[in-house]
């Protein structure tokens, strides 16, 4: 039951449980889900839909938000 | 729009059918640390405020999320696509902005050269036409081209922002007479964007009737941000006075104030 995959986030390799949703991803950065925007496999996944999607092996999953800029 | 003065009236300072109390708008970049922009930004009575969409620090080693400083009730957020190269990248980060969930402007920039930060115009007017279709009021970062400012405000853009000199350069408004052209021949609103150094560029800028000006690094970079602020909030409004009231014609040969008459022998 310890299985894990290889993802990237932010650019930077991951090893995350098998059968993760986006949601528990966020949960386990400790990151709050309106805080963030995600983009899955170059998708955007709104927030009530984040719970509903799996991360599979080698997925691209990118967390933004808004910083200072001009 | 009230002015300061009794008899003049100012046309409010709309976008795309949403009107702005202030015509200054400032960016959030840059500053030494979040409390002085967070002072500065209230010193320069700005509405719209514009942000950044970047990656989250995965490694919490420096908290940047802006939004922690910034009540998005008090100011409205424009989010911008700096740092995009090309069209698609910035059509991506606009959407990204789009979903953060607070409104549907974009500040639209495609950058063509990393030393001059220069737009590319292709590119530019390639996005906007996508934006503007997806339902975006885009405010289109651009250069002091006029023909450019055209195709942008034909490309359903909500507003053109023509440089006063290139980012965070602040070497003021190097060409009047464009940004003037500019503002003469489009129907949407003209902001000024980038370029402006310290108070007389700001005022010098909104004397040539332009609907506004954003800017970043003059305040976050000024000695004192906060009082530049202040001289910033004061160089807009007193451009935009100067503008209304309308200047005196400009001779070539001095005229005298005082009476010739009445002068002893």
């Amino acid at each position: 039951m310890n299985d894990t995959i290889d993802i990237t986030v932010n650019g930077q390799r991951r090893a995350v449980s098998q059968g993760v949703t986006l949601l528990e991803l966020l949960a386990a950065l400790e990151l709050d889900p309106r805080a963030v925007v995600v983009e899955h496999n170059r998708t955007i996944v709104r927030r009530p839909a984040l719970g509903d999607v799996r991360i599979a092996p080698g997925d691209a999953v990118e967390l933004v938000h808004f910083v200072g800029g001009g | 729009m009230a002015t300061a003065v009794d008899t003049l009236r100012d046309t409010p300072f709309t976008i795309s059918g949403r009107t702005f109390h202030s015509r200054l708008m400032v960016g959030t970049g840059k500053y030494r640390d979040n409390d002085t922009m967070v002072r500065a930004i209230e010193a320069s009575g700005a509405e719209i405020v514009t942000v950044a969409v970047r990656r989250v620090d995965l490694d919490r080693t420096r908290e940047t999320g802006v939004l922690y400083h910034l009540d998005p009730k008090r100011y409205f957020l424009l989010a911008n696509t700096a740092g995009c190269a090309t069209a698609e990248d910035a059509v991506r980060y606009a959407r990204l902005a789009r979903e953060a969930g607070f409104n549907e402007f974009i500040k639209l920039e495609v950058i063509g050269d990393q030393e001059t930060l220069l737009p590319d115009v292709q590119g530019l007017l390639e996005a906007a036409k996508i934006l503007a279709k997806d339902g975006f009021r885009v405010l289109a970062y651009t250069n002091e081209d006029l023909v450019t400012a055209l195709r942008l405000e034909d490309a359903g853009c909500a507003a053109v922002m023509p440089l006063a000199s290139p980012i965070g350069s602040g070497l003021g408004l190097l060409n009047p007479h464009s940004v003037r052209t500019i503002k003469r021949r489009l129907h949407v609103p003209v902001v000024v964007d980038a370029g402006v150094g310290t108070a007389s560029d700001a005022c010098l800028t909104m004397e040539q009737g332009v609907d506004g000006i954003l800017m970043n690094t003059a305040l976050a970079a000024a000695h004192d941000p906060v009082a530049m602020a202040h001289a910033m909030r004061l160089a807009v409004e007193a451009g935009r006075t100067a503008y209304l009231a309308g200047r005196m014609p400009r001779r070539e040969v001095a005229v005298p104030s005082s009476p010739l008459e009445g002068m002893l022998d």
